[in-house]
């Protein structure tokens, strides 16, 4: 089932112009440039994009993660209202957690092996509002049953190792909404479980997401996954969005040569090709230090020109639409059919 | 709960057989060691008197078992053992146990508060240089470290002698009490504290090198772990990450190290106890072996060897409690 | 490999230190040819007190440089050769316990286990004096209390290895044991015990200088640690005697280990971001 296209844009979380430089001694480079995308109460935004593309970095720097070696730049980032453009450790703190929350890929390793369930969500829970230690534990199981864990009392005891990948995983949603945050960024919450669970956790996400009215930033590869989330999708390439919109326009109608070499290489999440032809991108994404000058897509496009050598063509807004696109030589929309 | 706690027995139960297995290893090996010395205890005694004759000296052999076959000798030697006889030292005229049980305490008070002082050194200085890796602190800290590293127990401890005994005369020379006071209780722990200061800090300075690169390797290691990203994404200060979720973490190896490295510390003590005259095991063993007194030398082996299995067994139980993932992992 | 030990500073400075020490011992001949023992002037000379004497003399009137000079070589031999013994038998004992498994292995660990639980240098104590000291003894003793690290260590790797599928590919073409153990098994296994090794010659010198030091050196030898105990009766006054070798031993041992961090850094090029 396809999420309701049209949600309310009252904007929860703006970022302009977001990049992210690995710095180097011979020169920084950009594994980010130039991001910008907005993420409304509601609303779920899907970056989608190969390996390589920066978006987990992408929601890293939001939460000012990254690892020293990266340094984030922007011209503008709020959330909530409140300007994260260039915060400081103290700001970001009072905001992770409690604001905008994280879940990560692998929920073995994201959970603290020697910590039980319950000294890990009690420890969220109480780092954001002053509560008793009994109440804490009360609503420790509250988070577990609405994160629909069975027999969430003699689950606080265990240790993570001691749960299923698809148990650690709902823990770590629980402990993301300890904090009643209002933006999630799920950074490829289900690529490291088994299919059958993975469809479960993504429902549980779209659920939460839906009752608590959250915005959530989903990260992913995953072009069914997309569809099946998300209310807009921006497609990343070597560190920059290439094109942005809702998901039916952008699925039904791709513009940007390298979104429909994704969709052409995935059968609309089935392994029945329904006529389709799967067709792999030819060559792979540049590493950040070796991109061409112009486009980063075209030394694998099909479509490329003189100009798309020399420019890096602009995000730009489709007018009429709330489709934004980066190309110069774009498929019209006829083309695709 | 009650399935994990069988397994931590059922773990626990299988490490308590292991160390009975080695202490047999460790009796059987002490016995061949004692054949190996040229010559038997009468021989010593023997010698010692020196106007023992063939027959005096048959008959000491016959009482003591000495005349039975190897095996015999064997049995009545571990079941000796097993009920705390390890023989009789002639020297001393006394039995080896008593001799070494007397000489135990203060080998114990100079090992544990070694390792306390090396751990807990060790620890902050490794934790601190991984807190500022690659700073100007972390590569003093590692030189440091490098130095103290390379430094023989000996050598710490005649420098620290050398230096604060004999050119600063702050401290004692040696020895556990000042001889010939009257002192209260509370006097008297001062004294033995002011005795122990050095002969610790000697024995402890090359283990805080040990613990030190250890923690900070273990630190640099578990600060790149993903369950670190997640405490900072609850929101959590840096002092809290490190205290709260880091450390536990990176204590684990540290604690492994310490009980592999006990039975060195008991060999360290050795040489620490002869250098300030402390009365303790590792100088009886000294005495003895000048003495030529192998019964004696070889009941302070085994003694330590117990002590040492003992402190292992306790090590496990501290890092099972410590790391829940134990059950599943050995 | 090599290239990269001697790029990284401490490779670089631990390798000069070792062949400056290697030097000594091959040069000490040449330098002082009427030996360590001979007695050059009066007892207990401050270093630099009298010209030629740069190191003084020792409590007997012999030249401490001079003793210095052979020390090396009577340190570097005694921690070479107890680290190739100590190396045999814990290859050997590691890798059968690793390969065969089982009974063979709970057998050997628990065998290895006996021998660290006794502490080493106390062990080695008793050893030298039921043997009596001499150098050969001296050896044998601090090669059996250092077996067992390399015996585990190649264990751990031996059945790492073991599980590698060009080994168990030999086992279906049929190889024989002991040849897949030397063909297959042990180079594969060997790197982290290289890594080891430099660590045990400077495990053995700290001892060899220990035991000497106790007066359980070879009395015909003369050692760093024979020195240091020379010096020990007289450390109020005349402490240089104690110390001057006991510099020695530091800076070999620094050297040793500035050389096995270089190593394993270059061995484990991925560790060296951390």
């Amino acid at each position: 089932m396809m999420p309701n296209a049209s949600v309310p844009r009252e904007s929860l979380l703006d970022v302009e112009g977001l990049s992210i430089l690995i710095k180097d001694k011979r020169g920084d480079v950009r594994a980010v440039e130039d991001v910008s995308f907005s993420v409304a109460a509601g609303e779920t935004l899907a970056l989608v994009g190969e390996s390589g593309a920066g978006k987990s970095l992408t929601a890293l720097a939001l939460m000012r993660l990254l690892p020293k070696t990266l340094a984030v730049e922007a011209k503008r980032i709020t959330l909530a209202g409140k300007d994260l453009t260039s915060p400081s450790e103290l700001d970001i703190r009072k905001v992770r957690g409690s604001i905008m929350a994280m879940i990560f890929q692998d929920p073995l390793s994201a959970l603290n092996p020697v910590l039980t369930v319950e000294r890990q969500l009690v420890e969220a829970i109480r780092l954001h509002e002053t509560i008793s230690r009994s109440d804490a534990r009360a609503r420790a199981l509250e988070l577990l049953d609405m994160v629909r864990i069975p027999a969430a009392a003699a689950r606080l005891g265990e240790y993570p190792h001691r749960l299923s990948g698809g148990m650690r995983q709902r823990v770590m949603i629980a402990m993301a909404l300890a904090g009643r945050p209002r933006l999630i960024l799920a950074d490829e919450p289900t690529t490291a479980l088994d299919v059958t669970i993975s469809g479960q956790i993504l429902e549980l996400l779209k659920e939460l997401q839906r009752d608590l009215g959250l915005g959530m930033l989903f990260i992913t590869h995953d072009l069914h996954v997309v569809r099946s989330v998300a209310h807009r999708v921006a497609v990343m390439y070597s560190g920059r969005v290439v094109e942005s919109g809702t998901v039916a326009d952008v699925f039904e109608r791709p513009r940007h040569p390298y979104t429909e070499g994704l969709i052409q290489a995935r059968p609309h999440g089935s392994f029945v090709t329904d006529g389709h032809r799967l067709r792999e991108i030819a060559g792979t994404v540049p590493v950040p230090s070796a991109r061409p000058p112009g486009c980063a897509f075209e030394p694998r496009c099909g479509r490329a020109e003189a100009d798309c050598r020399q420019i890096v063509p602009p995000l730009v807004l489709e007018p009429g639409t709330a489709r934004s696109l980066a190309c110069f030589h774009p498929l019209q929309q006829e083309q695709y059919a | 709960m009650t399935a994990l706690n069988r397994h931590l027995l059922h773990y626990l139960g299988w490490r308590l057989l292991q160390s009975l297995v080695v202490i047999t290893i460790v009796v059987i090996g002490s016995f061949m060691l004692l054949h190996l010395v040229p010559g038997d205890m009468v021989d010593v005694l023997g010698g010692q008197r020196g106007d023992m004759d063939a027959e005096l000296m048959a008959t000491l052999r016959a009482r003591y078992g000495l005349d039975q076959p190897m095996l015999v000798q064997l049995f009545h030697y571990v079941t000796g053992v097993l009920q705390g006889d390890l023989g009789y030292s002639f020297r001393n005229s006394n039995t080896v146990l008593s001799l070494v049980l007397q000489r135990l305490p203060a080998t114990i008070l100079l090992v544990v508060c070694s390792v306390a002082v090396a751990v807990f050194i060790g620890t902050l200085a490794g934790v601190f240089a991984a807190r500022h890796v690659h700073r100007p602190i972390d590569v003093i800290i590692s030189m440091v470290v490098l130095i103290f590293y390379a430094t023989p127990v000996f050598m710490t401890g005649l420098g620290l002698v050398i230096i604060f005994s004999v050119k600063l005369k702050l401290l004692p020379v040696g020895g556990l009490i000042t001889p010939g006071v009257d002192m209260t209780t509370l006097q008297l722990i001062g004294d033995v504290a002011r005795h122990m200061i050095l002969p610790v800090l000697s024995l402890s300075l090359f283990y805080i090198a040990i613990y030190a690169r250890l923690a900070r390797a273990s630190m640099l290691q578990v600060l790149n772990q993903d369950y670190i990203r997640t405490a900072y994404a609850k929101g959590l200060g840096t002092s809290h990450v490190i205290i709260g979720h880091a450390l536990r973490n990176a204590l684990l190896p540290v604690v492994t190290m310490v009980g592999l490295q006990i039975a060195e510390l008991f060999g360290g003590a050795v040489l620490t106890e002869t250098i300030f005259s402390l009365p303790g095991v590792g100088r009886l063993a000294y005495d003895s072996v000048f003495e030529r007194d192998y019964p004696l030398i070889l009941g302070v082996l085994l003694v330590c060897s117990f002590v040492i299995i003992l402190v292992n067994l306790i090590i496990d139980l501290i890092y099972t409690l410590l790391d829940p993932r134990v059950e599943v992992s050995r | 490999m090599l290239r990269r030990v001697l790029l990284s500073p401490a490779g670089f400075v631990g390798l000069l230190l070792l062949l400056m020490i290697v030097g000594m011992a091959l040069s000490a001949g040449y330098f002082f040819p009427k030996g360590p023992w001979a007695l050059v002037a009066r007892p207990y000379q401050w270093p630099g007190q009298r010209p030629g004497l740069p190191f003084g003399t020792d409590s007997l009137g012999r030249d401490i440089l001079a003793a210095i000079f052979y020390g090396a070589r009577v340190s570097l031999i005694v921690g070479l050769v107890a680290t190739v013994c100590a190396l045999a038998v814990g290859i050997t004992v590691g890798s059968l316990a690793g390969y065969f498994g089982r009974g063979v292995d709970a057998v050997l660990m628990r065998i290895t286990d006996a021998f660290q639980t006794i502490p080493g240098f106390l062990f080695a104590i008793v050893l030298v004096s039921i043997l009596s000291p001499s150098v050969t003894n001296i050896v044998i003793a601090i090669a059996v209390v250092s077996w067992p690290p390399v015996a585990r260590l190649t264990r751990a790797e031996v059945l790492r290895v073991r599980e590698t599928e060009y080994v168990q590919s030999c086992k279906i073409i049929g190889m024989s044991t002991p040849r897949i153990i030397l063909t297959q098994v042990l180079p594969n296994s060997l790197s982290p015990v290289i890594v080891v090794a430099a660590v045990l010659v400077a495990t053995a010198i700290i001892t060899e200088a220990g035991l000497s030091f106790l007066g359980l050196g070879d009395p015909n030898v003369m050692s760093w640690g024979t020195l240091i105990n020379v010096g020990r009766p007289s450390i109020r006054s005349t402490w240089f005697i104690c110390v001057l070798p006991g510099l020695f031993v530091v800076m070999t041992v620094l050297a040793l280990n500035l050389l096995g961090d270089a190593i394993n850094d270059a061995l484990n090029p991925h560790f060296r971001k951390r």
